[in-house]
This record gives structure tokens, C-alpha cells and sequence, in this order.
């Protein structure tokens, strides 16, 4: 961003600026329930050119439904935490998950635009030697892959095309509040069906696409049937559209649709994160996929 | 859900919403779009603007006991359908936060409240996780604040400093 034209020496530890470096923000849902995902993630960027550098110390995003409704202040300022962690590196944040990337986006955008509330959370902060000035940006996976990588260079990597029909799933977090993110209408997005296609796969028509999986805002940990109605009316609209996997970029709906499958029974789509479809098409060992730790069975 | 006072109006909870990030609430004219859009509607007796009208009429007791309250996935929808820019969700957020503070909190919430103090991430770690990692190549534990005792240290310190822990009632 603010990078002097000249003189950028090549150095080997000047990670920082360096616009396809990105600390790697895993959340909790991806490392600790679908690691293939973290997997996943790390080598298609390889093999993208993004490098990925460990996001070490990081802590929850936190969780914007549960811990934000719970207490807005300790939400953003551990938050503020891990922003300011990345700042420190030197690096700007990549999520994979849409939870992680509302809560940091979210953050960054309250406390670049406030300076009062930035000089309170600072003084939060300085009790463990940190500091925020508002230089981290936070950037998801599918944002980086379609506006920096692009889909030309995304089908070229592409070496085992695939016939899927796929029910793309965006998630409610990766494309709202317009207002502090704005990647694509969020009415009636087609930058995950364009990815998705990009690997030869067929992106199927549903009714209500982008109703919520139902998982967030404290609904599955409190008001699970609630949530699972959600989740089955989705499930009904992928089904009746003619598709056979679910393809996500966020690990709650994931799991929502992955777990909720079981739970709901009579429905058995294999449920795959982008990052996964993607180590897919470019080749890379099944087994690397992290497949097994789905319930809902991944036959492809 | 209530829709007759039983309580005499509170006509400082507004503000208290307003002070909480909920600075939109008196935007609203009534118009239901939000409740028009809401997923959870479809399900639940959750209706958006009922909250939100009754919040502008001071009804803190029953706005902050209502379960319908936690009915929202947060999803957006209504606020960016509002024709008058109500942040909806900030203000839903707000209710939320006041609720929790008046001592208003479910049991599945305090659990995942509890799983962020104890060890940093609202899920846990477990052997079956670590040995799929560790299959994968991966780090049996993640880099994050579950590797170093340091880093979960300074979490815990953010946490003691907003005061979470008395928050949730631990």
C-alpha cells in the first residue's frame, strides 16, 4: 500500500508488502474439524504463488454470532489482538472461513474508522505489548483466488477437470454487510459459481440460493432444530436443482451441512470447501483432502 | 412473544441500545421489510421489526427475556434491504449484549463461551483431531495460541481487561 516506488530492495526476510504473502488465519472449525481444509488451502495457494506464512499465537476471530452478541467490547478486542499480531509480522490476514473473515473485516472497519474506539482497544492492547494502527487488511481465500489470481490462471492449473453439479454455497458472511466488504451482489452473486465452473464443473440453479445455512448467530449451539430447518429447506431447494455436492467457503456451513446431513438423515450430499474442489481439480492427492473427517461420505 | 407492556416503559433502553452500537434504532418507520426477509421468520416466531418497534417503545423486560431475541443468524439480509439503513443486526447485537449483562444467557452460549476462555478457539481440540493433522502432514497442534502458553497468556489478559468472564457469569 504505502510501499516507496523505489528502492525495494529485494531482501529475503522483508516478507511484508509483498502482495502474495499472506499470514494465514486458521479460525477454530478448519484446523480443529476439517484440518483438510487448512490442507487443502495451503496447496492450492502453492501452487497458486501465494505464499502462506504461519499466524502464530492467533486466537478465536472471535465467532461474530455467539461472542460478539455475547460482549461487543471483548469481541473486538480480541479482535484487535490478532489484527494487530499480523501488523506486527508485517503481513495482511487470509481467512478461509466466512466467520473469521466477518469478525476481522468487521474489526478493521470499526477501528480504521474510529479513532476513539481504536485508542480504547489500544490501551487494551498495551497490557500485552500491542498495538493496532490500522494497517492489517483481511482478505478471504475466494476473494484473493478470483480478484488477484484470476480465473484464467485458475483454469490453467486446472489438470483434472471435473463433471460435477455443484450447488454453490456462499455463506451470508463473505459478501455482507456491503457496507464494510464489497466483493459481489449480494443478492444474486456469480463469483463462486464462476470459480467453481473454472474447474469444468456445473454450477446447478436452486431456488433461494443464498438463504443462510442456519448455523450462526448462536442458533446451532442453542437452538439446533431451529437451525436444522434451515439447513433441511436448503438441502430440499440443492436437491430439487439437480446437484450432487455442496461446495462452501466457510467451515461453519460446512459443517452445518456436512453434520446436519446426518442428523437430519435421508440426505447424503458430499459436502467440499472450495479450497478442497480446487486440490481436486489441480491434481492433487485425494487423500490429501482431509476427506475422512467428513461424516456425510465424499464418493467422487 | 409478548406484544402488550406488561412492564412500565423504559424510555433510557433505547439509548442504552444506541450506546451499545445499535445507533440506527430510531430509524425504523415499520416498514417489516426485515421481517419480510428473514429466514428465521420463516421458521420461528422471531419477527424483526416487532423487536425493533419494541425496543423504541422501552420495553426492556420483555425485549431482554424474550428468546425470540436469539433467534437471528445473523445472516444480513434485512439490513441490507432496509430503505432506511437501519443496521438491523448491530441492533439485534446490542439487545443481545444487554441481555447477556442483565444475566440473560442459554446454556449451549455459555458453553461456547466457556471453550474461548479455556482454551482460545470456541471449539476444542481432541486426540482424533490431532491424528488426522498429523496424517495430513499438518502440525498435531495448530500454530495459534493452543501451541504457546505465552500467547494464551495475552489472551486471557484481553478477556480479564473487557471483564468476559464476569460477563458470562463464570
Amino acid at each position: 500500500m504505502a510501499e516507496t516506488k523505489k528502492k525495494s530492495k529485494p531482501k529475503a526476510k522483508s516478507k511484508a508488502k509483498s502482495k502474495a504473502t499472506y499470514a494465514f488465519f486458521l479460525g477454530c472449525i478448519a484446523p480443529l474439524r476439517y484440518p483438510g481444509i487448512e490442507k487443502s488451502t495451503r496447496d492450492v495457494c502453492n501452487a497458486l504463488g501465494i505464499e502462506l506464512v504461519d499466524f502464530n499465537d492467533a486466537s478465536c476471530c472471535p465467532a461474530p454470532g455467539v461472542i460478539r452478541s455475547f460482549d461487543r467490547k471483548t469481541w473486538l478486542a480480541a479482535a484487535a489482538r490478532n489484527l494487530a499480531l499480523a501488523e506486527k509480522q508485517g503481513v495482511n490476514i487470509l481467512t478461509i472461513c466466512n466467520g473469521c473473515y466477518g469478525s476481522l473485516a468487521d474489526a478493521a472497519h470499526e477501528l480504521n474508522h474510529d479513532e476513539a474506539l481504536r485508542k480504547d482497544v489500544n490501551a487494551i492492547l498495551a497490557e500485552i505489548g500491542l498495538e493496532y494502527s490500522g494497517g492489517t487488511e483481511v482478505r478471504h481465500f475466494a476473494d484473493v483466488l478470483f480478484n488477484d489470481i484470476g480465473l484464467d490462471a485458475i483454469k490453467k492449473a486446472v489438470t483434472n477437470p471435473l463433471e460435477l453439479k455443484v450447488a454453490t454455497f456462499y455463506g451470508c458472511h463473505f459478501l455482507k454487510p456491503t457496507d464494510v466488504k464489497y466483493l459481489d451482489d449480494p443478492e444474486n452473486p456469480t463469483m463462486l459459481d464462476d470459480m467453481v465452473e473454472a474447474t469444468g464443473a456445473s454450477s446447478m440453479f436452486r431456488k433461494d440460493k443464498m438463504m443462510c445455512c442456519g448455523a450462526g448467530g448462536g442458533l446451532r449451539s442453542e437452538f439446533s432444530d431451529f437451525a436444522m430447518k434451515f439447513t433441511e429447506e436448503n438441502l430440499k431447494n440443492m436437491k430439487d436443482g439437480g446437484a450432487e455436492v455442496i461446495v462452501d467457503i466457510c467451515p461453519f456451513c460446512h459443517l452445518q451441512f456436512d453434520r446436519g446431513q446426518q442428523e437430519l438423515k435421508g440426505y447424503d450430499m458430499p459436502v467440499l470447501h472450495l479450497s478442497q474442489l480446487y486440490a481436486l481439480a489441480m491434481g492433487m492427492d485425494q487423500k490429501d483432502l482431509g476427506l475422512d473427517a467428513h461424516l456425510t461420505p465424499v464418493k467422487l | 412473544m409478548p406484544i402488550s407492556m406488561t412492564a412500565t416503559p423504559d424510555m433510557e433502553f433505547v439509548n442504552e441500545i444506541i450506546a451499545n452500537g445499535g445507533d440506527t434504532v430510531n430509524m425504523c418507520f415499520q416498514c417489516g421489510t426485515c421481517t419480510a426477509s428473514c429466514p428465521s421468520g420463516r421458521q420461528t416466531s422471531f419477527r424483526t421489526r416487532q423487536l425493533v418497534r419494541m425496543a423504541q417503545l422501552g420495553m426492556k423486560d420483555e425485549v431482554l427475556s424474550s428468546e425470540e431475541l436469539w433467534y437471528c443468524t445473523t445472516c444480513y439480509t434485512c439490513t441490507e434491504r432496509c430503505p432506511r439503513d437501519v443496521a438491523i443486526v448491530d441492533i439485534l447485537i446490542a439487545m443481545r449484549n444487554l441481555a447477556v449483562a442483565s444475566g440473560n444467557m442459554f446454556e449451549g452460549h455459555k458453553k461456547v463461551a466457556k471453550s474461548l476462555m479455556k482454551s482460545g478457539h470456541t471449539v476444542p481440540i481432541n486426540d482424533e483431531v490431532k491424528a488426522q493433522r498429523a496424517a495430513l502432514g499438518l502440525a498435531e497442534v495448530p500454530p495459534t495460541v493452543l501451541a504457546s502458553e505465552k500467547a494464551k497468556k495475552d489472551f486471557d489478559k484481553i478477556l480479564e481487561a473487557t471483564g468476559f468472564n464476569k460477563t458470562v457469569g463464570e
